[in-house]
C-alpha cells in the first residue's frame, strides 16, 4: 500500500471514530439545552397565565386548550404532594393536521383559596427531524473534513517525501560499474538528511567492494592463465619440431590435454566469480526460443558425432529479462550436457510449456544425486574432462535472474528451466 | 613482414616469437612500455602484437599514441585479463583485433595473418595453396580452376589449417577456432574428425594437391603434396 493511501486511510478512520464519538455527545448536549430553553419557557408562560388568572377570572376555567393552556380546578388533596412536571406528549397540530410532539407543564397555583391545575404547552422540535438534521450535517462535515485531508495529504505529501523518492529513483537507476556515487537532493528534515548520508556510505562501500573484487578477479586471471597458456604453447611448440617418437608425441599430447583440462575449469571459476560479483550488468528481454534455435546449431556436430538426434517441441513462446550473454552461457550448458550424457542413438529432447523449458536425455539408468548436483566439483560418470562447475554456473545464472532450476529422472533425465 | 611484439612475459614473449618465425615474419621484441615507445618511434611495422597488461604503463596508452601516428600498423590486442570493459576500449581506439589469452599459437598465427591480409591487400583476399585457390570473401574454393563445393565448417577447417600451413594445429585448437569457445567443455574433440574425414574426401576426389595429416593426439597437420 502506498504510504500516501496508509496515512489517508488512518486519518479517515480516526477521524469517523472522533466524529461518531462527537456527534453523540453534541446530540444529547443539544437536546439538553434546547429542553431547557423549552423549560424556561414553559415556566415563564405559567408565571404569565397566574398573574393573567388573578386579573381575569375567566380564564380560571379552561378545560381544553386554547393559547396553549388549561387550567381546572382541582380538589385540595390532590395537591399535597404535587411539584412541576415536565414531560412530552402528542397533541393534534391543525396545521400539520398530525398529532405532532409538544413539550408539557403540568402545575398547580392557588387563587383565592381555591387549588387550579394548569397546564401548558409548546410546541417541540421533533426529535427525529433534530436527528436526521444532525446526522446529514455531520456527514457532509465528515466528507468534507476527509476531503481536505485526502487533498492536503496529497499535495503536500509529495513535497515532503521528495528527497525519499528521488533517493530512490536514483537508486534504481544506480550502476554499480559505472556510476561511484549518488547525487542526493539537499533537505532540511533530520530524517532525510541522516538516510541520504548513510545511504551514501552504504553505496561507497558497495562500489569500492565490487571494484576490488573485480581487479582481483582480473588479475587472478592473468596470473593463472599466463603459466597455463606459455606450458600449453611451449609444448606445442616442441612437438612441431618433429624431433619425438610417436609414444613420446602421444604423451606430450596428454599433458597438453590436462592443462587445457585446467585452463577450462579456470575459466569457468573466473566466470562464476565474476557473475557472483554481478559483474554482467546488462539485461534484456531474451528469446529463448531464438537462443535454443542458435545454439542446436551451434552443437549439430557434436550430436551427429554421438548419433544424438535433438528435438524441439513446443508452440509456447518464453522469454525472460536477463543478460543475454549468461543466457546464451545456460543455455549451452544444459544442452552441452545433455549432449555428453546422452546415450548413443537416443533422442535429446527440448520442449517449451507454458512457464518452462525441459531438456531432457536417455542415459545411465539411475536418478542422479539431485542434492549434490549443482555444487561445485560434482562429476558424473561420463568422463574426466567435464569440468562439473557447469551445473553451479547454470544455478548461479538461474538465481541471480529469479528463474529456477530442477533436477528429475522418470527414465529420461530431466532439467526443467521453470520462467 | 615485420612484426613487433610488445609483450612482459619473457617466456610468452619467446614463444610467439618462435612461432611467427617458422612463418619467415621478422621479429622484433619490446619487453617493456618504454622499449616499446622507443622502438615505435623509430620503425614501421606490419602488425603489432600489443600487450595491454604492461607492468610500467598502460597498453592502450600505446594504441592510441600508435593509432595517433596515422601508420595504419595493423594492431593484435593480447590480453589475459579477459576483460570485456579492455576489449571495447581496444576495439574502440582502434585495434583490429583482441587476442585474449592463453591461445594457440595456431589462433595467434591466424590471426596476424588475417590483419596483414586487410592491411597489405586490399583487393585480393585468397589464399593459395599447391593447386588450391581459396577465397576467404567468396567462401569459395577452387582446384586447378574448378570450384570445390565445401559446406561451410568444412570450409572453415580448410582455411584455418591452410593459414597455418606446415604448422601443427591441435584439436582444440581446430575445434574452438571453427566451432567456438563454448565446445571447448566437450567430451572430445573427436567429433571434428568426421569434418576432417569429409574434406579430406572431397580434396582427394577434387585433384587438390595437399594432403591434411593427422599427428596422433595433438592435432592435424596441411601441406603441400
Amino acid at each position: 500500500m502506498k504510504l500516501l493511501n496508509y496515512t489517508s486511510s488512518i486519518f479517515s478512520g480516526i477521524l469517523f471514530l472522533l466524529l461518531s464519538i462527537w456527534a453523540i455527545l453534541f446530540y444529547f448536549e443539544m437536546l439538553d439545552e434546547i429542553y431547557d430553553s423549552l423549560d424556561d419557557g414553559l415556566e415563564n408562560h405559567k408565571l404569565l397565565v397566574i398573574q393573567r388568572a388573578h386579573e381575569d377570572p375567566s380564564f380560571l376555567n379552561r378545560p381544553e386548550f386554547e393559547d396553549g393552556f388549561t387550567i381546572q380546578e382541582i380538589k385540595q388533596n390532590n395537591i399535597l404532594a404535587f411539584t412541576d412536571s415536565y414531560r412530552d406528549t402528542l397533541m393534534y397540530m391543525q396545521n400539520e393536521k398530525d398529532y405532532e410532539p409538544v413539550r408539557l407543564l403540568e402545575s398547580v397555583f392557588e387563587q383565592d383559596g381555591k387549588y387550579y391545575l394548569v397546564k401548558i404547552v409548546t410546541s417541540m422540535v421533533e426529535e427525529d427531524d433534530l436527528v436526521k438534521e444532525l446526522f446529514f450535517g455531520l456527514l457532509w462535515l465528515y466528507f468534507g473534513l476527509i476531503l481536505s485531508v485526502i487533498l492536503l495529504n496529497n499535495l503536500l505529501h509529495r513535497r515532503i517525501w521528495k528527497p525519499f523518492y528521488k533517493l530512490l529513483s536514483r537508486l534504481d537507476s544506480f550502476r554499480i560499474d559505472k556510476d561511484t556515487e549518488i547525487e542526493t537532493e539537499p533537505t532540511n528534515i533530520d530524517e532525510f538528511k541522516l538516510l541520504n548520508t548513510q545511504v551514501k556510505i552504504l553505496l561507497r562501500k558497495s562500489v569500492d567492494r565490487y571494484h576490488v573484487q573485480k581487479e582481483f578477479i582480473e588479475n587472478a586471471s592473468h596470473e593463472l592463465q599466463t603459466p597455463l597458456a606459455i606450458s600449453i604453447n611451449k609444448l606445442e611448440l616442441l612437438v612441431e619440431k618433429d624431433q619425438l617418437t610417436e609414444d613420446q608425441t602421444e604423451k606430450v599430447a596428454e599433458v597438453i590435454e590436462n592443462l587445457e583440462r585446467l585452463t577450462r575449469f579456470n575459466r569457468s571459476l573466473l566466470l562464476l566469480s565474476k557473475i557472483e560479483n554481478r559483474q554482467f550488468p546488462e539485461m534484456e528481454m531474451v528469446n529463448f526460443n531464438d537462443l535454443v534455435k542458435e545454439v542446436v546449431a551451434d552443437f549439430e556436430d557434436l550430436a551427429s558425432y554421438r548419433s544424438l538426434r535433438i528435438e524441439v517441441k513446443g508452440k509456447y513462446i518464453l522469454q525472460h529479462q536477463m543478460n543475454k550473454d549468461l543466457a546464451r552461457i545456460l543455455v549451452t550448458n544444459l544442452i552441452k550436457n545433455a549432449l555428453i550424457h546422452g546415450k548413443e542413438g537416443g533422442i535429446v529432447m527440448l520442449e517449451f510449456f507454458q512457464n518452462s523449458l525441459e531438456i531432457s536425455n536417455e542415459g545411465v539408468n539411475l536418478a542422479l544425486d539431485s542434492e549434490n548436483l549443482m555444487s561445485r566439483f560434482q562429476n558424473s560418470s561420463a568422463g574426466k574432462s567435464s569440468t562439473g562447475l557447469g551445473l553451479a554456473i547454470s544455478k548461479v545464472i538461474v538465481e541471480r535472474f529469479g528463474l529456477k532450476l530442477s533436477y528429475n529422472f522418470s527414465g529420461r533425465h530431466t532439467f526443467r528451466l521453470d520462467f | 613482414m615485420k612484426i613487433l611484439i610488445i609483450e612482459d612475459e619473457k617466456e610468452m614473449l619467446q614463444n610467439m616469437r618462435q612461432t611467427l618465425e617458422m612463418e619467415n615474419f621478422l621479429v622484433e621484441t619490446a619487453g617493456t612500455f618504454k622499449q616499446a615507445v622507443e622502438k615505435l618511434g623509430v620503425y614501421r611495422y606490419d602488425c603489432i602484437l600489443l600487450d595491454i597488461g604492461l607492468p610500467d604503463g598502460n597498453g592502450l596508452e600505446l594504441l592510441a599514441e600508435i593509432k595517433r601516428s596515422k601508420n595504419n600498423d595493423g594492431v593484435i590486442i593480447v590480453s589475459a585479463k579477459d576483460s570485456l570493459d579492455d576489449k571495447i576500449k581496444g576495439l574502440d581506439l582502434g585495434a583490429d583485433d583482441y587476442l585474449p589469452k592463453p591461445f594457440h599459437m595456431a589462433e595467434l598465427n591466424a590471426r596476424v595473418k588475417a590483419v596483414l591480409r586487410r592491411k597489405k591487400f586490399e583487393g585480393a583476399q585468397t589464399l593459395d595453396i599447391g593447386n588450391l585457390k581459396i577465397d576467404i570473401d567468396k567462401h569459395t574454393v577452387q582446384v586447378d580452376g574448378e570450384e570445390l563445393d565445401l559446406n561451410r565448417k568444412e570450409f572453415d577447417v580448410l582455411l584455418y589449417l591452410g593459414t597455418n600451413e606446415n604448422r601443427l594445429v591441435s584439436k582444440s585448437a581446430l575445434a574452438e577456432h571453427v566451432w567456438g569457445d563454448h565446445i571447448d567443455q566437450a567430451d572430445s574433440f573427436e567429433f571434428i574428425y568426421s569434418q576432417i574425414k569429409n574434406l579430406r574426401k572431397k580434396l582427394t576426389s577434387g585433384g587438390a594437391s595437399l594432403e591434411i595429416k593427422a599427428v596422433y593426439g595433438m592435432g592435424y597437420k596441411l601441406y603441400r603434396l
